[in-house]
């Protein structure tokens, strides 16, 4: 313990406060990710199967949905924290903290996701699909069954990057008082000049992210055949 | 029974349309093995994709057993598809399933338990002989091992009729002919109706008792397939049926190397080939003993189709004009279609 103290000193002097981030960062990853995961798998199962040759293709919904995810996708990220202020209000209940952060993590991270799931679906051989229709398959079975499960690989992948870019987003959060670890590095770290608190919080970072990519990398592998 | 009647499909993206289909009319009967023949781009496989409406014409009725599917509700028509089994020229396999998945996965929904689904999936898999790898993945398989999994998976709902679209195409000679052969028993055992797309004419011969052949967008000829290769009526037909026989290389033969086959003046060169499904009669002897010819054989390609030989023989007639040309007569007489590829005189 006695050589944490010494190259970690600031750190140190306050773990209760680095716990805290990592917890922090943990919770928004975590609530915001499961939320995007859901919203995000719908909106790329709905962009697949109303394209021009889907299986329930509808030609309007297909291009407003497309519209939607390219403007979202344009947005930076704290101007959405700022204009989504009433809307974090009215279904969180509150503007800061790690609630009040989730709503414009979820929107801003929903676009990105869905897209990885378009591609994903888009890399499913049509020729399983045309074998699963004279199957006498429903279009939601071909859902479950072709689509999502053979594109498991490719929506873990697609997943993990999601993530990881969600968790960068996190150190925005800062900006509503939801603590995390990008704050805990800028606020406590870097304004400071304690520069042991940035070098940790990056160090759990590393870690939560490498932590990420092992599990997206072994679900890959094992769908693989 | 499967009715085609009028059947017409138009694609059409930002103001050109590609008629695929044009006016098609054609029955397929209980237990045919039904061979359609085109070159890619015939229109073939989008005719096969009408009879479960993988593609909805754009006009026509698809009658299967009377009942005019195009009409059929959604529901309806999945029930239909069940009945109606489809394998495909890449297998379509499902990557992330077992073989023994595959065929469950076709069988899921039909009400029954799973272990009947597994049992049953078994058996079919052992009907193709391919039993010993149900456990595999489908890319460990060969090309032939992957399509007897997919004949397995499309037999999972006891279907009246198989759809085979290039089945056999991305596969090589030899594998080609077993599952050509498994075709043919599971026509003959369940008495599955086949319907059988291919540019292949080699697995027409094989094992079609009906044969269509496409030309764009239209069915150009329709016989038993007996006929088609005997009496072939239309140009791209006999191109077709030129690529399995040997016969037409005596043209090469005799311009490259004219001396090959030397003759006397008299002397003809014919192509002697077979119209009618009988040989009883022994006609060369014949023809040599009552007109006192000589036949001498260059060579011979004759070939089984639908239980009969189809093909035949380069000869030289040798002996007097006057006897050659009543032996020839006599030949055509006997419903032998005579070819003289070259004269003694000339």
């Amino acid at each position: 313990m006695e050589w944490l103290n010494n190259i970690i000193p600031n750190v140190m002097a306050d773990t209760d406060r680095l716990f805290d981030s990592v917890i922090a960062t943990l919770q928004m990853t975590a609530w915001s990710g499961a939320v995007m995961f859901v919203i995000g798998m719908l909106l790329g199962i709905v962009l697949t199967v109303t394209k021009d040759g889907g299986i329930l293709q509808q030609r309007a919904v297909h291009q407003i949905l497309d519209k939607i995810i390219n403007i979202c996708r344009s947005v930076p990220f704290v101007i959405f924290i700022a204009i989504l202020l009433p809307v974090t209000k009215a279904i969180m209940g509150t503007k800061i903290g790690v609630r009040g952060v989730i709503v414009p993590l979820v929107v801003a991270s929903v676009p990105f996701f869905a897209r990885q799931v378009e591609t994903a679906l888009a890399n499913v051989n049509g020729g399983l699909i045309e074998a699963a229709q004279a199957m006498g398959k429903s279009p939601l079975e071909i859902i479950f069954t072709v689509y999502l499960r053979e594109s498991i690989p490719a929506i873990a992948r697609g997943t993990t990057i999601t993530l990881i870019n969600l968790i960068g987003l996190t150190a925005m959060a800062g900006y509503v008082g939801a603590g995390g670890l990008g704050d805990y590095a800028i606020t406590w770290g870097y304004n400071y000049g304690r520069y042991d608190i940035i070098w940790v919080s990056v160090l759990f970072v590393i870690l939560i992210v490498s932590v990420i990519q092992f599990i997206g990398n072994i679900i890959a592998r094992k769908n693989t055949h | 029974m499967i009715e085609l009647k009028n059947i017409s499909k138009t694609y059409s993206s930002s103001g050109n349309s590609v008629e695929a289909v044009k006016d098609v009319t054609l029955t397929i009967n209980d237990s045919d093995i039904f061979g359609i023949i085109g070159f890619s781009g015939a229109g073939k496989s989008t005719l096969v994709r009408c009879i479960n409406l993988l593609e909805r014409p754009t006009s026509g009725q698809v009658l299967i057993d009377g009942k005019d599917i195009t009409k059929f509700s959604a529901k309806e028509l999945r029930a239909a598809r069940k009945k109606i089994g489809m394998i495909f020229q890449h297998f379509n396999l499902m990557p992330s399933r077992t073989v023994l998945d595959n065929v469950i996965y076709a069988l899921k929904g039909s009400g029954i338990s799973k272990s009947e689904m597994r049992e049953k999936a078994l058996r079919l898999l052992e009907h193709v002989e391919i039993a010993d790898k149900a456990e595999m993945y489908p890319n460990a398989l060969s090309g032939g091992q992957k399509q007897r999994v997919a004949i397995a998976r499309a037999l999972a709902n006891d279907p009246k009729i198989l759809l085979c679209d290039e089945a056999t195409s991305a596969l090589d000679p030899q594998t080609t002919k077993q599952i050509l052969a498994l075709l043919k028993s599971l026509n003959e055992t369940l008495g599955i109706t086949i319907v059988l797309i291919t540019h292949e004419m080699a697995a027409v011969k094989e094992i079609c008792n009906r044969t269509a052949v496409m030309d764009k967008g239209n069915v150009i000829e329709l016989n038993d397939t007996f006929s088609v290769f005997a009496d072939p009526q239309k140009a791209l037909t006999k191109d077709f049926i030129a690529t399995t026989s040997n016969l037409k290389k005596i043209h090469e033969l005799l311009s490259e190397n004219p001396d090959a086959v030397p003759l006397d003046k008299d002397d003809i060169v014919v192509k002697l080939t077979y119209t009618e499904r009988s040989v009883s009669e022994p006609l060369i002897s014949a023809v040599t003993q009552k007109f006192g010819v000589l036949l001498n054989i260059v060579f011979a390609d004759v070939d089984i189709v639908q239980g009969a030989p189809i093909g035949g023989t380069v000869a030289v007639i040798s002996g007097d004009r006057g006897n050659i040309t009543e032996a020839v007569k006599y030949l055509i007489e006997k419903n032998v279609a005579v070819e003289v590829i070259k004269n003694g005189m000339a």
